[in-house]
């Protein structure tokens, strides 16, 4: 036991002379996380969500295509690839393992986590929150979050019935999904990222440019149950 | 980190002379303070959700221990280390230790302000590891030598030019002739310089925003990406965080995410909030071997339970140094030490003492507004109040200005007292003053005719116009309508 940590704890025992009953509060809190303030703009019928999470993801700059089914996404793709005169090597996560890439030729797909050399990484995103357009990816072997993060070009795979109104919806999935440990408490991937448009800054005399280590451009394909 | 504060009014003073630094803040004033509004104006539910978080955060504070040690078992149950640090010392000592082992050579580092507090880079280098920050902000500022003059907008200080000039001096293998005269061609340079430190670092450490007592979970939010990278990319990922920064549930983070950027840069999300939760799991193919927590007391608990424990709850979003008159005719580095602005006067005398930083506190007008922008409902004003009242309590040698104000104790509390006085006064300057309009000096008023005039009174005082039966005002109008 380090010497710090009894210190540090003393002093905060010490400090915060309390009765039981706040203690209580707290365990029930983590027990059964309450809802808070939830915004309204979030909740709507599927078809509203859609359109509220395509209208704010492209107010931060992202773009969006929406598609009927999984099979027309490498044509989407390398439609949007020779609109951006972009090459078609793409680094594609094994979560779109089904998706029939050979129905396009041109299109030279490799798989597994982003090198430092990947032009555009493929990945499909957990869920998208129509609150304010942000896309939510969770880390894993058929996600591996450097395919979002490395290539200068992400396109995201959203499945239109994974757009959720608001960010607790979102939680609400994340924990179905995950392990609990014996108290059944969630055991998080490594990392849950929630993105909103491209990589940004405004640190040169406030001036705002895209894509500076992350992606500078984010191409959003929603794809719907047709 | 070295402390100037003690110095603040000099640097106040040169600062106010500095005519690059008063063209950069002169950009500030507007900006973001205009986009936090329509920000908020969007969202009606804004005003409730700082009302929220404020009480979240109320609610760890008066159970700090307990979230705490619930937060320590979820990391250690994730995987991951946590190192409880009383100071500085102890937290720089344990970071080098994890690198020594490690066998590093470079660090990553995105941007964080316990990582200034601790002086981390400086040490580190001392000890032949080189840190890289990677911020864009912050890498400007590393290689020039400075420290951050705004917490979210740390180069904001800077211009156009003196960014290329930095980079033409220190990328010395690039092409002496390259063209560096727009900020897309800055910002692609710094990216190229930086993609290979990102691949090849053995560490990246990284600050939080926020640590979540449910999941051992650390927060980072960025713009850039740049935290992502860090944490994603090396072999070992170290977060240093202090104590106060620890929130329930995932749903209590969300509901402070919600205020967070909207009263920083007024987006409605930053681009990147990641929750970082243990080491790599055993199929992930990306992310760290190692997953440490620093998590460090330096002063927080001393402010638990007294009058600046309200401190405690501040996100550091930045609104309140982006409405500041004072801020924006100063910046930051004036303060002296880590923070800046309304907060940085409240927090650096609390965590480096009030002697070393006894004139920050009164460098206000406290005018509000910080309070009125503030996510977290921090009243700052009251606090810089609690500071000089402190101050005032404190102080042995200045006994004239205690006798002056006893004086005036008696004055105020008796109308009638007062009333004359100020009749007597008033009547006397409007003699003297009546031909300039003012006075370039008065006696034992020095402090205020230096750098301005002290205009004579307009006439008689309101309540003495009052007693007549009627305003000046009142009477011209009066004369105005029996004339038609």
């Amino acid at each position: 036991m380090s010497t710090d940590r009894e210190a540090i704890l003393r002093r905060l025992k010490t400090k915060l002379y309390r009765d039981e009953n706040p203690i209580t509060d707290a365990f029930s809190r983590l027990q059964a996380p309450p809802l808070n303030i939830i915004p309204k703009r979030g909740a709507n019928d599927l078809k509203n969500k859609v359109k509220n999470f395509i209208e704010e993801a492209e107010m931060a700059d992202a773009t969006v295509t929406k598609i009927e089914g999984l099979a027309s996404l490498p044509k989407v793709i390398t439609h949007y690839l020779a609109s951006q005169n972009l090459p078609t090597g793409i680094r594609v996560a094994d979560s779109l393992v089904d998706v029939n890439w050979g129905s396009q030729p041109l299109l030279s797909v490799k798989k597994g986590r982003a090198k430092g050399t990947d032009l555009v990484g493929v990945s499909r995103a957990f869920a998208g929150v129509a609150e304010t357009g942000t896309l939510i990816y969770l880390s894993g072997e058929e996600n591996p979050s450097t395919l979002h993060l490395l290539p200068p070009t992400h396109i995201a795979v959203l499945m239109e019935k994974d757009i959720l109104g608001n960010y607790e919806n979102a939680w609400t999935n994340v924990r179905l999904k995950c392990e609990k440990n014996a108290e059944g408490a969630t055991s998080l991937p490594r990392a849950v990222s929630w993105v909103t448009g491209p990589s940004r800054s405004g640190d040169i005399e406030q001036t705002l440019l895209l894509g500076v280590h992350g992606p500078q451009r984010l191409h959003i394909v929603v794809v719907g149950n047709g | 980190m070295e402390s100037s504060a003690h110095k603040f009014k000099d640097l106040a003073f040169t600062a106010r002379r500095d005519a690059h630094l008063q063209a950069a803040l002169g950009k500030l004033g507007s900006g973001f303070s205009l986009k936090r509004k329509e920000a908020a104006r969007r969202l009606p539910e804004f005003e409730g959700l700082r009302d929220q978080a404020k009480t979240i955060k109320d609610h760890v504070l008066e159970n700090l221990d307990f979230y705490l040690e619930r937060f320590e078992e979820r990391v250690i149950e994730g995987g991951g280390e946590l190192h409880w640090c009383g100071d500085a010392d102890a937290a720089q000592k344990k970071i080098l230790d994890i690198c020594r082992k490690a066998n590093a050579k470079t660090v990553t580092k995105s941007k964080s302000m316990i990582g200034e507090e601790i002086a981390i880079n400086e040490f580190l280098e001392k000890n032949n590891i080189e840190p890289i920050e990677t911020d864009l902000g912050e890498y400007i500022i590393q290689l020039r030598g400075e420290t951050p003059s705004h917490i979210i907008a740390p180069a904001v200080h800077l211009n156009m030019g003196q960014v290329e000039d930095t980079f033409r001096e220190k990328h010395t293998t690039l092409e002496p002739g390259r063209k560096l005269d727009e900020p897309q061609r800055l910002l692609e340079e710094a990216r190229s310089q930086l993609r290979d430190k990102f691949l090849n670092a053995d560490v990246g450490i990284t600050g939080a925003n926020m640590l979540i007592a449910e999941t051992g979970s650390t927060v980072l939010v960025t713009n850039e990406g740049n935290a992502d990278l860090t944490h994603t990319l090396p072999r070992i990922h170290i977060v240093i965080a202090t104590l106060e920064k620890v929130v329930p549930t995932l749903e209590d983070a969300t509901s402070i995410l919600r205020v967070l950027a909207r009263s920083a840069t007024g987006q409605e999300m930053s681009v990147y909030t990641t929750f970082c939760t243990g080491p790599k799991k055993s199929k992930d193919e990306d992310g760290p071997d190692e997953y440490h927590v620093i998590l460090l007391d330096n002063g927080r608990s001393e402010l638990l339970g007294s009058e600046f424990q309200d401190m405690l709850r501040c996100i550091r979003c930045g609104a309140c140094l982006n409405h500041c008159p004072v801020y924006q005719t100063i910046g930051g580095h004036a303060y002296g030490w880590v923070y800046s602005g309304p907060m940085g006067a409240v927090l650096i005398p609390a965590l480096i003492g009030l002697d070393r930083a006894g004139d920050l506190p009164n460098a206000s007008t406290l005018c509000g507004q910080c309070e009125a922008v503030c996510p977290m409902r921090i009243p700052l004003p009251g606090l810089l109040r609690a500071w000089r009242t402190k101050q005032f309590e404190g102080s042995e040698k200045n006994t004239l200005g205690k006798i002056l104000l006893k004086v005036w104790v008696t004055f105020v509390k008796s109308p009638k007292l007062y009333r004359g006085a100020m009749n007597f006064i008033l009547m006397i300057l409007e003699i003297f003053g009546r031909k300039s309009g003012g006075f370039q000096w008065l006696p034992l008023a020095k402090g205020w005719t230096q750098s301005r005039d002290f205009p004579s009174p307009a006439g008689p005082t309101f309540v003495s116009q009052w007693k007549k039966g009627l305003l000046m005002s009142d009477q011209e109008e009066l004369q105005k309508r029996q004339k038609k």
